[in-house]
């Protein structure tokens, strides 16, 4: 006889009205955030298509042909070509996925196709992560994950109430909880990617760069987007202290500084008798090399090096959040010495750009003096000249100097920099730009100072003979108050500030604050847990160098002690006997112990009135206990204190 | 391979199912009888794990981690809930009502939960015939399965090996176990249809006439009248849309039938016995009284529900001489 499929196999049950509810639900929820980000007519698109399936489900309409989903895929396909000129990268094909959640739905004819939606969901998710792994996503795709499993549970329940798979979800993932935060801990992390990853797979990455040119840090600075975090062992720098060195700027071209060529040196700790700040950062990733540093930098985080400006590099882009910890010093003993090469490097101006700056600049040398003379003629040319500090600087032509200093007068950072840079340089002092941050929020919840890309800032390095390398903030000379209180006070009340950063809104800051204090801890426990952080954890539980040996052997050692205790619950629930029924057992035993053994037939009434008969010293208290065993068993249910005295009755029977 | 190797060796078999057939009163599923594997969805699920895997680490995606554990976790918590929903259930067999060859016997079948939990979706299949229902059982109480096992051969049917089969909650395992319940069902011999015997023949032979006058000799028919006995109304007739008739029988008592195995020389034992459970069946709608003489038993001249199981439990059962 051929035999009867299962009734219930994936193959065989038709998907139901309610199967299909659930997984459209809970793939709708696991695309939100995607659909927010995809071009409207893919959204769209994949609505129309979870809309079809169900409109057919509704009407019992026949599904669409093969061909026509194909041909639907196609079309799909080709738009996204066109989006992105490829259907490879990371978010074309993320949303060729949710597309595909679309038309898979639409082929979805039993319960085996229900449940490959279902997985294809689970995949959906953690597609979401490769744009932000925030808590609200998290708590977001959390919601997903449950809807799914409950999706799964009622394939394998179809007739069962909703209310009871949605228990049954829960106590699964609250089963499952246990072995995971276990996985999550113990499994051996590595170093990835394992492969190369699509080129568009960092792409949206704010942050420095390592070129400076009129306009693009005031454009920065209306980011709100963190940078990284600082926490400091002790009291934090003051802000005028916090100068968080990026990259250094070499060549000008007369409108635009660049890093250059750069090299590596061997890193030497500088020596000083300044204050000394020892610090760990949480770098957001911004795909550069360079790590930011509170100047001057006294030690070198694990896996990077020095250049021979003072730059700490990453020996990797830093791609993922990065943690590390810092020594810095203020103020220290500076090495007087630099290479003739490099100061001619640092002397170096298009002849042909600024020419009214090249001017000013030769008047000082004429006039005499030493470089820290010219220094001071520059600062005080930018002190008196009533230059304006603003994030939205009128736009500069070829030469963006000359008119930055004599015609607009108004700028930011980037634009004090530069022109003073310029300068020394043509006054024949040898000058560099500096990028990096400065400032950055004390959080007075945690006391972890958050450095936003609004806190971006340029300032400039002159070389004056015998002292070494200086830092000159120009925009702190022409605009005391960006350095001492920030850029918002520094700016006009009318300006376009990251909404966050404004003054009047303090009850929202500290809601910020604390909000930020959650995010930080989330940052560093659950976000930038890695190998690292791995090994330190499991030093501190007196593992040493937990090599992904020992981790596996301890990590299966809890998940089998797990999977042991959860056998041991679901035979817990079964065998624990019912407190009645366990009095009377004993009951009964005492009995037979006397001779009176009960005949399976016999009913608790019969019994007791013949043990009583049998053993008539014990009359009363056998049909006592009888009688209460009848009320509890056969009576309206059993209540607490019945069940008490039920238990010392028959505890208390002495038989003669 | 196993499977073939376990029908010739029955005793291996019992050691390796972990019970010895049939078993007496109510079955518990303990947890050593309850086997569980992952099914073909559970193969995709660990696949859509490692790729999950794979991808939180290239990407060192931490909550990618996170989800991928969470889910991992989830299987082995499914694992256990699969197994859970069978394990302890206690299972037992009702009373079949005999069938005859050619019809279908209803083992009804009882799953106790047992438990404060429900097990849902159980599949309970009959080994042999393929005969399977699935059920809901609630929290605490009794959910009623009925088999129907084809009875190909009269006598006693037994119940044989059930599987008890789930994959609740996640699709992703499947458990099951094996019972094989004291339960039987009677079969009777395929009824065939033919002219009674000539009772006035067997009269002959010194049968008894009946000493209670009667209304047993089925002589014709009338319209209805409201205080006859529904035992009487023609239901075929009523079937065939035509108007209510009574079936009219003289007053006086009829012959006694004999339905003799010996007046079938001609057959061989199983048409015999066909002929003559139709005998029996035919005589009983009549009305008639009966009597069965076949070798080893002969059940004197009756009639009645129980008389008639008499006759045809004594043919079914029929083992030659």
């Amino acid at each position: 006889m051929k035999a009867l499929p299962h009734p219930l196999s994936p193959d065989v049950r038709p998907l139901t009205l309610r199967d299909l509810t659930w997984l459209t639900a809970s793939l709708a929820i696991v695309i939100v955030p995607h659909a927010l980000r995809a071009p409207w007519w893919l959204t769209l698109l994949t609505l129309c298509l979870y809309g079809w399936r169900f409109y057919s489900m509704l009407t019992r309409a026949p599904l669409p042909s093969r061909w026509l989903v194909i041909a639907v895929a196609f079309i799909g396909m080709l738009g996204v070509w066109m989006e992105y000129r490829t259907l490879f990268g990371r978010q074309a094909g993320v949303l060729l996925l949710v597309l595909f959640s679309g038309l898979k739905l639409l082929e979805s004819r039993h319960h085996r196709d229900g449940a490959v939606a279902s997985f294809l969901g689970y995949f959906l998710i953690i597609t979401n992560f490769l744009y932000t792994q925030s808590i609200p996503t998290a708590l977001l795709m959390c919601v997903g994950v449950f809807a799914i499993t409950v999706t799964l549970i009622g394939y394998s329940a179809p007739n069962r109430p909703a209310r009871d798979n949605l228990r049954t979800a829960g106590l699964l993932l609250a089963h499952a909880a246990p072995a995971a935060l276990v996985l999550f801990v113990l499994f051996p992390r590595v170093n990835g990617p394992l492969w190369g990853l699509p080129q568009d797979a960092y792409a949206g990455m704010t942050g420095l760069s390592d070129t400076m040119s009129p306009g693009n840090l005031s454009q920065l600075a209306l980011s709100d987007a963190i940078s990284f975090r600082a926490t400091f062992d002790g009291e934090p720098p003051p802000q005028p202290l916090r100068y968080w060195r990026g990259p250094v700027l070499w060549d000008f071209d007369g409108r635009t500084w660049s890093a250059g060529l750069s090299h590596l040196v061997n890193f030497q700790a500088p020596q000083g008798t300044g204050a000394s700040y020892r610090y760990s950062v949480t770098l957001e990733p911004h795909n550069r090399y360079w790590l930011f540093a509170l100047e001057t930098a006294a030690s070198l985080p694990d896996r990077s090096r020095m250049t021979f400006d003072g730059q700490v590099f990453s020996n990797t882009p830093v791609r993922n959040r990065l943690r590390y910890d810092m020594v810095s010093i203020v103020n220290p003993d500076r090495d007087p010495r630099e290479n003739r090469s490099t100061l001619n490097r640092a002397l170096r101006l298009p002849a042909d750009y600024n020419k009214r700056t090249l001017a000013l600049a030769e008047e000082w040398r004429r006039a005499g003096g030493t470089d820290a003379d010219m220094l001071n003629r520059a600062l005080d040319f930018l002190r008196r000249g009533g230059y304006a500090y603003t994030l939205e600087p009128p736009l500069l032509g070829t030469n963006s100097v000359d008119e930055f200093l004599f015609d607009t007068k108004a700028g930011f950072c980037e634009h004090f920099s530069s022109a003073f840079t310029v300068l020394m340089r043509a006054a024949g002092v040898p000058a560099r730009v500096v990028t990096g941050y400065q400032g950055g929020d004390l959080n007075p919840v945690d006391q972890i100072i958050t450095v936003r890309q609004s806190d971006a800032h340029a300032w400039t390095e002159v070389f004056i003979e015998g002292r070494g390398w200086i830092r000159v903030d120009p925009t702190a000379a022409a605009i005391p108050t960006r350095i001492d209180s920030g850029l918002a006070r520094a700016l006009p009340q009318d300006q376009g500030l990251p909404f966050m950063m404004r003054q009047d809104m303090e009850w929202l800051r500290d809601m910020r604050y604390r909000w930020e204090a959650i995010a930080h801890k989330w940052n560093v426990w659950v976000l930038g847990y890695n190998p690292e952080r791995q090994r330190d954890l499991m030093l501190s539980f007196g593992m040493r160098d937990a090599d992904w040996q020992k981790l596996t052997a301890v990590l299966f050692t809890f998940l089998g002690l797990m999977t042991a205790t959860l056998l041991g619950w679901s035979l817990r629930r079964l065998t624990r006997p019912d407190p009645v029924q366990k009095a009377w057992q004993a009951f009964c035993r005492k009995l037979a112990a006397r001779g009176v053994v009960r005949a399976p037939q016999e009913g608790p009434r019969d019994y007791s009135t013949r043990a009583a008969r049998t053993l008539p010293a014990s009359r009363r208290p056998i049909l006592r206990i009888a009688a209460l065993y009848i009320a509890l068993r056969y009576g309206n249910g059993a209540d607490k204190p019945a069940t008490a005295r039920l238990k010392r009755l028959v505890r208390q029977l002495e038989l003669a | 391979m196993i499977n073939a190797l376990l029908d010739k060796r029955p005793r291996l078999a019992n050691w390796f199912y972990g019970f010895t057939p049939p078993e007496r009163g109510v079955v518990v599923l303990v947890h050593r009888r309850v086997y569980i594997l992952p099914t073909q969805l559970g193969w995709l699920f660990v696949m859509t794990l490692a790729i999950l895997l794979v991808g939180s680490i290239n990407y060192a995606l931490s909550l990618g981690f996170a989800l991928t554990f969470l889910l991992a976790g989830m299987g082995l918590a499914g694992m256990v809930h699969t197994a859970r929903n069978l394990a302890r259930m206690a299972i037992s067999v009702g009373r079949a009502e005999p069938v005859f060859v050619g019809e279908a016997a209803q083992f009804r079948v009882f799953l106790d939960a047992r438990s404060a939990f429900d097990r849902p979706a159980v599949l309970a299949r009959h080994i042999q015939s393929r005969s399977q229902m699935v059920v809901d059982v609630p929290a605490g109480a009794l959910a009623e399965v009925v088999l129907a096992v084809p009875a190909a051969k009269r006598g006693w049917l037994p119940l044989g090996r059930v599987m008890l089969e789930t994959r609740f909650p996640l699709g992703i395992f499947r458990s099951w176990s094996y019972v094989e319940p004291d339960a039987r069902c009677l079969v009777y011999p395929r009824p065939e249809r033919s002219a009674l015997p000539q009772p006035a023949a067997e009269s002959a032979r010194g049968a008894l006439r009946s000493p209670t006058p009667g209304n047993d000799d089925y002589s014709g028919m009338r319209a209805y009248q409201l205080s006859d006995s529904p035992r009487h109304v023609a239901w075929k007739a009523v079937a065939r849309n035509e108007d209510m008739l009574t079936k009219q029988f003289t007053g006086e008592a009829a012959a006694e039938l004999w339905l003799d195995w010996a007046r079938l020389a001609q057959f061989n034992v199983e048409q015999r016995l066909s002929r003559l459970a139709g005998w029996v069946l035919e005589a009983e709608r009549a009305g008639m009284q009966y009597g069965l003489r076949i070798p080893s038993v002969e059940i004197p001249a009756g009639r009645g529900e129980a008389h008639r199981a008499a006759c045809l439990q004594a043919l079914a059962l029929y083992e030659g001489l």
